[in-house]
């Protein structure tokens, strides 16, 4: 029996999986036209590698990444490149997004395939490569590539392999019922990524709500070392991070990836991709979606190509439209409504829920938050979604990061319970999203700050340089004269060096006369000095102090400020610049001034 | 085609405000029973009368502040406040105390400062605390003598009288003191033998009260076994109580017992329905422990050193005081943290 952790908070939302359990997996065929989004996951859109009026065979390579975090688009079945042109796409915006439309021809002919029964004579690079090149990304969320995700980085072993079959969100049931109808290729997959990633342990965890799929998974797994841990049911048992800590007792460090603490997860549907890879040596091209729904009159899973349009798919299982009132994809607690039907599935769907008014009605305007706790109860992130949605409402939004805000993981717990009908989950979302927006504009604003600083200090420098310069020039001249003083005064000594005493005397009268002359010159001229420059020093000495002192206050109140993470940071920052900007010039013109006078005779200095 | 576009989640299983506020209600009909099989017809009639002003009080100040008035009033908040009020004052109140504690309830406790979910305060303690406060007498001395009815009078009819003629010469037959009251007066010259031989004690511990106690409590465990309220801040509440009685009073001649405090007075009526107000306590589960916890502390110390018989209202308002400080210092610990993280930069508690 695998020890089981506990995590707090947690809802039990109604379940809704018996509507789309009754019957098994369909097919559903092949509909008129498939639509491609040439990005289906995270990370770089493919480009296009075929034209429009190509014939293509099914598996076949249409879009592929040149550089960049991706995985190639491959055609579903064979048929010819209708147009790639921009479509509705599957995102909670409602956007377009470019697309390959294949109009098929019935063939569904093949291209050639290369199943590999023996993977483990290959390398492990090599088999990374076929999943790749298979196309295959995460099928449960943002859908990352499974590749680059099968690659932790070289110093994070991976020690516990995850396999996340909890599938907690209600009505979404194409997890469960690939476990319970494809549990050996399940099992396969696990044992290809097991065998690349060569982790301690696998654990299949699975919420208790399934008995026929851990029945399934059991048989599968009979005589293997991976465990099957049955957890209770509770939202959000199948979030990542609420899994790891189920499953190990152990927290994925915030900001951290699981691979931070030997963890990985990954998908049933990623599992049954991957076997598909490896051993049949066929693409990603057709996926397990739930339909389901009180608007439609058979719900149940369906393997529909990528690419079928939701539409389609809705109609064969009897949608009634009078009925439909919002169209979900994914699950209700996590999912996002479509505006229309016409949008593919991609990699990521799993579930669209044709719901009736009744079903999911719409929920009652936003009442004043009574403080009830309820959210915080409710959290599995041990978050304060009150005070996230207070602030976040405020617009303060330091304040919202200082309270983890990304670490909400969207879950949509606390709005579930929240009895004011506050939609706290569109707060956060909105408050991420202008966090966001703010620190790209930061980064630009502090570059274009360093760029300006830098200009500065070139300047500066030059201008210093150029005194420099013109102070050696100075030197230069002044030695220069110097010299040829000297040398006239060498020359009239040569000359009346015949009369010495003589001489001497009328060097002697010289020098005093000189003296007398410069005595007389500069005994006013001190006092002018002193009462011109003195102050001016002085003054400039306060100046300097001033600034000095108000730098220092300000500096302080930036630390403090940072210290508590204050709002006011930047303009605290700019005022240390500028009152540093101050003492600066405070201290160039006090200096400057000191240099005028010690330029100036002694006298002048030494007088009161 | 036009679908409902909504953000995640879209399923909710929240009970709205309104519904949670007649939960209340409707818990606290036991307690309203005993009381007015054992103290008359008093608080029946106090309740009734609060609920109407209070509502009309609300109504009125949302028009004044041009708020949507039908959508406030349906959550039942005001109702609820009036309803508390009804049930603390006394069974004689006359009628223009009652008036004056629900409109500084719910006009200045509530909505001066900004209505529902803004009060700092519980509401329908500032009202009961500012008459007790401004009217001693009044609110001292109309305690209905317990199991009134038992012995015949007074009558609705009667009681309705005295209430709204704000002539109160009657009263004085059917009124004594709390047994709070008594017992820390007599206490003091007396033995707890002669003390317990008031009419108020009767037979158990004091007679009429611990049944409107029990009564409470049973609807405050019936909230929660609705999950209405949390078990926190009712086990804080008489466990500070319990502690404190425990540690201090355990000498009967000295100090009042521990059987009183729980079942005296407006201890289980304060545990599960005044301290539990969302609005003006601490949020979190360890929050909500320390806040119900200081309140059954401070009853204690006001109760046996303080000036006033009963201390459900200064304690709860003092706790709400502390509540801001209460949540900066209770925060959780967030997944994936080392530790948790206090307060908020730039309004540190
Ligand atoms: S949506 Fe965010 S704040 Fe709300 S319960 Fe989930 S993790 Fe917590
Ligand atoms: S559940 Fe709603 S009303 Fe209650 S504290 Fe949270 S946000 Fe406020």
């Amino acid at each position: 029996m695998t020890q089981l952790w506990d995590f707090r908070g947690g809802v039990h939302p109604a379940e809704h999986k018996d509507l789309s359990t009754a019957r098994p997996i369909r097919c559903a065929g092949i509909p008129e036209r498939l639509v491609l989004p040439l990005q289906q996951h995270i990370g770089e859109p493919a480009e296009a590698i075929v034209k429009v009026g190509d014939r293509v065979l099914k598996g076949q390579k249409i879009a592929d990444i040149g550089t960049g975090v991706g995985v190639p688009v491959h055609a579903p079945t064979s048929g010819v490149i209708e147009s790639i042109a921009d479509y509705p796409v599957p995102h909670p915006s409602g956007m377009s997004d470019r697309c390959i439309t294949l109009k098929p021809d019935g063939e569904d002919q093949w291209c050639p395939r290369h199943p590999i029964s023996d993977y483990r004579a290959l390398e492990r690079d090599q088999v990374l490569q076929i999943i790749r090149e298979a196309g295959i990304s995460g099928m449960g969320g943002a859908g990352f590539p499974t590749n680059i995700k099968l690659r932790p980085p070289r110093d994070r072993k991976v020690s516990t392999l995850i396999l996340n079959g909890a599938e907690c969100e209600p009505y979404i049931t194409a997890d469960d019922m690939t476990m319970r109808e494809k549990a050996d290729q399940v099992i396969a997959g696990l044992k290809i990524m097991a065998w690349i990633l060569r982790p301690e342990r696998c654990v299949i965890g699975i919420e208790d709500n399934k008995p026929q799929a851990i029945a399934a998974l059991r048989i599968a797994t009979e005589g293997t070392q991976t465990e099957i841990a049955v957890i209770p049911t509770k939202y959000p048992s199948g979030g990542e991070k609420q899994l790891i800590r189920i499953l190990t007792g152990m927290e994925v460090p915030s900001g951290g990836i699981p691979a931070d603490i030997g963890v990985m997860c990954q998908n049933i549907g990623t599992a049954v991709a991957v076997a598909n890879a490896v051993l049949e040596g066929t693409p990603l091209i057709a996926r397990v979606v739930t339909i389901t729904g009180e608007a439609v009159r058979e719900p149940g899973n369906v393997e529909a190509l990528l690419g079928t349009p939701i539409e389609y798919l809705l109609q064969q299982a009897g949608v009634q439209q009078e009925k439909l009132s919002r169209l979900v994809l994914g699950g209700p607690m996590m999912g996002y409504t479509l505006t229309t039907e016409a949008v593919p599935v991609i990699k990521t769907t799993n579930c669209v829920i044709a719901a009736t008014a009744r079903e999911l009605p719409t929920p009652p305007p936003e009442q004043p938050c009574i403080r009830c706790g309820e959210c915080a109860a409710a959290c599995p992130m041990d978050l304060l979604p009150q005070q996230l949605f207070w602030y976040a409402k405020a617009t303060e939004f330091e304040k919202a990061e200082h309270l983890n805000l990304f670490d909400c993981i969207e879950c949509g717990a606390c709005s579930y319970v929240c009895p004011s009908s506050i939609p706290l989950v569109q707060y956060y979302r909105f408050a991420k999203g202008e966090i966001r927006v703010q620190r790209a504009e930061q980064l630009k604003a502090d570059r274009a700050r360093e760029r300006f600083e830098a200009r500065r200090a070139r300047l500066e420098r030059e201008q210093e340089e150029k005194e420099l310069r013109r102070k050696e020039r100075a030197k230069a001249a002044a030695e220069a004269e110097a010299r040829k003083k000297a040398e006239a005064e060498q020359v009239a000594a040569d000359g009346e060096a015949v009369d010495e005493r003589s001489a001497k005397a009328a060097l002697v009268e010289q020098a005093l006369a000189r003296k007398k002359a410069k005595t007389e010159a500069s005994r006013p001229q001190p006092a002018a000095d002193s009462a011109e420059d003195k102050p001016d020093l002085e003054a400039l000495e306060k100046q300097l102090s001033q600034a000095q002192s108000k730098l220092e206050t300000m500096q302080g109140m930036l630390d403090e400020a940072k210290a508590q993470q204050a709002d006011n940071v930047d303009k605290l920052e700019r005022a240390v610049a500028k009152n540093l900007d101050r003492v600066k010039r405070a201290e160039d013109a006090l200096a400057e001034t000191r240099d005028k006078l010690a330029a100036r005779p002694t006298e002048s200095q030494s007088n009161p | 085609m036009a679908f409902v576009q909504q953000s995640s989640p879209h399923a909710r299983n929240a009970r709205p405000t309104s519904r949670v506020m007649l939960w209340v209600m409707i818990a606290t009909l036991p307690g309203l029973v005993a009381q007015t099989l054992f103290f008359g017809w008093g608080n029946l009639i106090n309740v009734v009368f609060c609920i109407a002003v209070a509502v009309a009080a609300e109504a009125a100040m949302l028009r004044l502040r041009k708020k949507p008035v039908a959508f406030f009033i349906r959550d039942n908040t005001a109702a609820v406040t009036g309803l508390l009020l009804g049930l603390s004052l006394s069974q004689f109140t006359p009628w223009w105390v009652s008036v004056v504690a629900v409109i500084s309830a719910i006009v200045v406790a509530k909505q001066l400062y900004g209505g529902l979910g803004s009060n700092p305060f519980n509401p329908a303690m500032v009202g009961y605390a500012l008459v007790l406060v401004s009217f001693p007498v009044a609110m001292t001395t109309n305690w209905a003598e317990p199991a009134l009815l038992w012995q015949g009078a007074p009558g609705f009819g009667e009681t309705l009288v005295t209430i709204t003629s704000g002539q109160q010469t009657a009263v004085d037959g059917w009124t004594m003191a709390t047994p709070l009251d008594e017992y820390k007066h007599k206490i003091t010259t007396h033995t707890a033998a002669e003390v317990l031989t008031h009419p108020t004690f009767g037979e158990g511990i004091a007679r009429g009260w611990e049944w409107v106690n029990a009564a409470f409590l049973a609807g405050g465990l019936g909230l929660m076994a609705l999950r209405i309220i949390s078990w926190h801040i009712p086990a804080g509440f008489l466990g500070g109580l319990i502690l404190m009685s425990l540690a201090f009073g355990s000498n009967a001649d000295l100090y009042t017992p521990l059987s009183l405090h729980l079942l005296a007075g407006g201890t289980m009526l304060g545990a599960f329905f005044i301290a539990t107000d969302p609005v003006s306590a601490a949020t979190s589960h360890q929050g909500k422990l320390v806040y119900g916890t200081g309140i059954g502390i401070l009853i204690y110390l006001i109760r046996t050193w303080g000036n006033y018989p009963d201390a459900v209202a200064f304690s709860v308002l003092l706790m709400n005081f502390a509540v801001p400080f209460i949540d900066h210092y209770t925060p959780p610990r967030t997944y994936g943290h080392h530790k948790a993280r206090r307060g908020v930069p730039g309004n540190q508690g």
